[in-house]
């Protein structure tokens, strides 16, 4: 497997294009130009630093360290999927749930793929635990994000039906079964949309990058193959644990509808 | 014995406050809006929380789960929200036969039951949630302004159809803002005055 090196100038030369988006923006007033620069320089600076971390932390090759750049990996997208939602649960709640679905559902998959398909030795190899932990976690984020946040979206706006149902001697779970059931639908949608696009309309980007270092497209297939079957478990696993969790946060012990317990999101993203 | 009976109950926004009605009894609730009857009747109903006695026939509240509780204590709303397209889907469907012969009683045509719910007029959604309610067989109704989409002719076609309901053991707390009618379905009546109950 022969990898092709890239080399500084064929990189300043794709940010010509880059250049050329900024000055299009100027000569047609779109007011882009500022966010497209300030997005590639970030972006630029994110990858390197990040890089230079994965450097270190490969040579490494310590438990602790791979540990550490997981939980901080969690943490963030942790935070994501607490803030995203257009409205949240008081005391930090949304904090709450957000770390225990994106933990949980992710670790769970990256550990099971490590121990099971992937098998490195030793299976906590940061080589491979990290860019796992990084796709998964992607995944996991989009489904739970989504998922909270057209499950609060539809307590707000069909506060009086299920309202309704509980006034009229209807239980909690018949009250919300219909909503939950749609939100868990809405945090997989994307996934379900990326399994169905793969190979025809998209070649997913870690096949492109393993085709481009020179890999096999038949291994490279098959990793793909087993990649998205992870990211579907996460998904499904982070959608459906937000959603119960999210229902049970807003209810009590007397199956009341709690909305007091949510507010707008402020917090800024 | 009064059936339901309400001691020191409140939340943080109303009360506290104390009622009996007896089985076979309508009191009547009036009081400016805002002024706190329809926080006291989901207070009763077990849909917010708050603290207090509530009994029923001498039983507390708390001995019955929370769906049990509320489909002998029925809290219709004003506004009676409807969550399926059809209006039969939001029936027992064991009670669909009984509620067809009660439809010509409140003025309502014979098929209106078996129609979908965003054909009818508010009127006779309004009318159709009483029966909805009424089909939990409950002990007691809390009615909040149960006619107030209704002309002259439904409105007391409801109340007789109504007062009938009395004779078989059922407690209605009635919110009105028509002083006619309160003097019309109820001999006790109260004010609700800045959130706490005032016999008037």
């Amino acid at each position: 497997m022969t990898a092709v090196h890239l080399g500084l100038t064929d990189v300043a030369l794709a940010a010509v294009l880059v250049l050329a988006n900024a000055g299009a923006s100027i000569v047609l007033r779109l007011r882009l130009h500022r966010q497209v620069l300030w997005a590639a320089t970030r972006m630029v600076v994110q990858l390197l630093l990040v890089g230079l971390l994965l450097r270190v932390v490969f040579r490494l090759e310590s438990p602790a360290a791979t540990l550490l750049i997981v939980l901080l990996m969690v943490g963030a997208a942790a935070r994501e999927v607490a803030v995203r939602p257009e409205r949240r649960l008081q005391q930090h709640g949304n904090y709450r749930i957000a770390v225990a679905v994106v933990g949980i559902s992710s670790v769970a998959t990256v550990v099971l793929a490590l121990m099971t398909a992937i098998r490195p030795d030793p299976w906590y190899d940061p080589r491979y635990a990290i860019p796992l932990m990084g796709i998964v976690l992607g995944s996991v984020l989009n489904s739970a994000t989504l998922g909270l946040d057209s499950f609060f979206e539809g307590v707000s706006s069909r506060r009086q039906t299920i309202e309704a149902r509980l006034a009229l001697g209807g239980t909690m779970r018949e009250a919300l079964g219909e909503l939950t059931r749609s939100s868990i639908r809405r945090g997989m949608l994307p996934i379900i949309n990326q399994m169905s696009a793969a190979g025809i309309i998209t070649l997913p980007g870690i096949m492109t990058g393993q085709l481009l270092a020179g890999m096999d497209p038949l291994e490279a297939v098959k990793y793909q193959i087993l990649l998205l079957f992870l990211l579907t478990g996460a998904g499904g696993l982070a959608s459906a644990g937000a959603v119960y969790l999210a229902a049970r946060a807003i209810t009590d012990s007397r199956q009341r509808l709690r909305t007091e317990r949510l507010e707008a999101n402020r917090v800024s993203k | 014995m009064s059936q339901l009976s309400v001691r020191g109950l409140r939340s943080a926004h109303v009360g506290p406050l104390d009622l009996d009605i007896a089985s076979g009894e309508c009191v009547a609730l009036m009081g400016p809006s805002g002024s706190g009857k329809t926080l006291l009747m989901r207070l009763i109903a077990d849909l917010d929380a708050g603290t207090g006695a509530v009994l029923l026939n001498g039983r507390a509240r708390e001995t019955w789960s929370a769906p049990q509780w509320r489909s002998q204590v029925v809290y219709q709303s004003a506004e009676p929200a409807w969550w399926a397209p059809t209006v039969a889907a939001h029936f027992p469907p064991q009670t669909l036969d009984a509620m067809r012969l009660l439809q010509p009683l409140l003025g309502l045509p014979n098929a209106t039951l078996d129609a979908d719910v965003d054909r009818l007029s508010t009127g006779e959604r309004q009318r159709l949630a009483l029966l909805r309610s009424l089909a939990r067989e409950p002990k007691v109704l809390l009615l909040d302004e149960p006619t107030a989409s209704l002309d002259a002719t439904s409105t007391m076609a409801m109340e007789s159809f109504l007062l009938k309901q009395l004779d078989n053991g059922l407690s209605v707390l009635w919110v009105t803002h028509s002083q006619d009618q309160a003097r019309r379905v109820a001999e006790r009546h109260y004010d609700v005055i800045d959130r706490r109950l005032h016999a008037s």
